[in-house]
């Protein structure tokens, strides 16, 4: 089998989703990196590839790909990696595919703009909203919230193994908990016990490894391979 | 029993839902939820979706949120799948591609012109906000040009099959088609008649209808 290649950069959390299933899933890859910077993710070649001029796209052989959770659902699917789909059993692959939608719909519309506020605003040359962050913590909370209940009925969100679900919270918590907001998770008990788990497990190790705080706006990390 | 779906059938993700039992054929029961009342943060709802939102669907003793996963779960189920494609790798992985960018693009750009044009001056006695409409009339445009390249080349979006992909779109389309603004597909003829293709489905030409009728009692 051939190496696939997945362009963009690992201090994405929408890039992180994707190597994480390709650590979990232990496939071969290579990571093309693109001058984030230069945007040169709206330009052709990568235009091709991603018409929306985003990252990550994604190449196995003739196949291309966009769009992070699709990608990943791929991945799995070809590569093993656990059983993180449970496409075996309709009502389990029912629970992951909900708890992906709720990290798309619900987690990440709360968390995204503490991080962009907090961490990548200050990295660019801009101010914190604290109004914009105050907003989102108060969403944020009332998500974790659900979560908590969750969390206290079953190890991960849709049952008591490892999913894509929970791999798809990896990327935007790994930078909330480097935020003064990591409280937000630390004062839920059974969301804080989900993360140490996931942030224990080798794949997010590594992958989380190659996401620094500072987007490597100040110290690009070099591109690697699985 | 009969799958039972909740939330008022106006609602763009309970029309999701609805249309994939059409295409598949299974019975159910969909059970109002009156969301002018608060009915969806109510604790008997927020015990079905527990974000306070609908769809809610139960099939049995499975309760699920979130219209698509209810939708893949219901096509799965009910000898739907061919509109998944989930027998082959690469035809699955474009149909998802394509049920992402609706979520992400089409319904976040359709969605605030939607609340703005319908449900802010027929619910909320309020005015209709047009700098949001303009706003997210631009990104849409930004997004129809991708899907007329698109649409150039494949009948539809995941290929040259019908998939969730495009079904997953009428609910949305559907209130363009009726608002102020369905002229902004003229622009996009590739656009226009994947749209009416779509919107000649038996399934969603019932569908349709739902809404409307629920509109109509409000």
């Amino acid at each position: 089998m051939g190496v696939v290649k997945v362009h963009g950069v690992a201090a994405s959390p929408y890039v992180a989703t994707v190597l994480l299933c390709l650590e979990e899933a232990g496939a071969a890859y290579e990571v093309a990196p693109l001058d984030m910077a230069a945007r040169e993710q709206r330009t052709q070649p990568h235009l091709a590839r991603n018409p929306f001029g985003k990252i990550p796209a994604f190449e196995d052989g003739d196949l291309v790909l966009f769009e992070s959770r699709a990608i990943s659902r791929y991945v799995l699917r070809k590569y093993g990696g656990g059983d993180l789909l449970r496409e075996g059993d309709l009502a389990e692959a029912a629970a992951v595919d909900a708890w992906v939608e709720a990290e798309a719909h619900q987690f990440h519309p709360a968390v995204a703009p503490i991080v962009r506020q907090c961490l990548i605003e200050p990295l660019i040359g801009g101010a914190r909203d604290q109004r914009v962050v105050d907003e989102s913590v108060g969403k944020l909370r009332a998500v974790l919230e659900v979560y908590e209940a969750r969390l206290s009925q079953s190890a991960y969100l849709a049952g008591d193994s490892l999913s894509l679900a929970d791999l798809a919270h990896v990327g935007f918590t790994r930078y909330l908990m480097a935020t003064e907001y990591a409280a937000l998770v630390e004062e839920h008990p059974s969301v804080r016990a989900w993360w140490e788990r996931l942030a224990a497990r080798p794949a997010v190790r590594k992958v989380t490894a190659l996401m620094p705080v500072d987007f490597g706006i100040k110290s690009p990390p070099q591109p690697q391979s699985g | 029993m009969a799958m039972k779906v909740y939330g008022p059938a106006a609602s763009t993700n309970v029309a999701r839902v609805l249309v994939c039992l059409e295409e598949v054929g299974l019975d159910y029961e969909l059970v109002p939820v009156d969301m002018t009342k608060g009915e969806h943060k109510s604790p008997a709802h927020v015990s079905r979706n527990p974000f306070g939102q609908v769809p809610a669907f139960q099939d049995g003793d499975l309760i699920l949120s979130e219209s698509r996963a209810i939708s893949k779960y219901i096509l799965r189920k009910g000898g739907g799948s061919h509109l998944l494609r989930e027998g082959n790798l690469s035809e699955a992985a474009m149909v998802d591609v394509w049920l992402e960018v609706e979520s992400g693009q089409f319904d976040s750009a359709m969605s605030p012109i939607v609340f703005q044009c319908f449900v802010v001056p027929m619910f909320m006695g309020g005015t209709t906000d047009m700098k949001v409409v303009e706003e997210n009339l631009e990104k849409l445009k930004k997004s129809l040009e991708v899907y007329e390249a698109r649409l150039s080349r494949f009948k539809y979006l995941a290929g040259d099959f019908v998939s969730l992909a495009d079904i997953s779109h009428f609910p949305m389309a559907h209130y363009l088609l009726v608002g102020p603004h369905a002229s902004v597909i003229d622009a996009y003829p590739h656009v226009k008649a994947w749209i009416a293709d779509i919107m000649s489905r038996p399934s969603v030409k019932k569908v349709t209808e739902l809404m409307e009728a629920a509109i109509r009692m409000n």
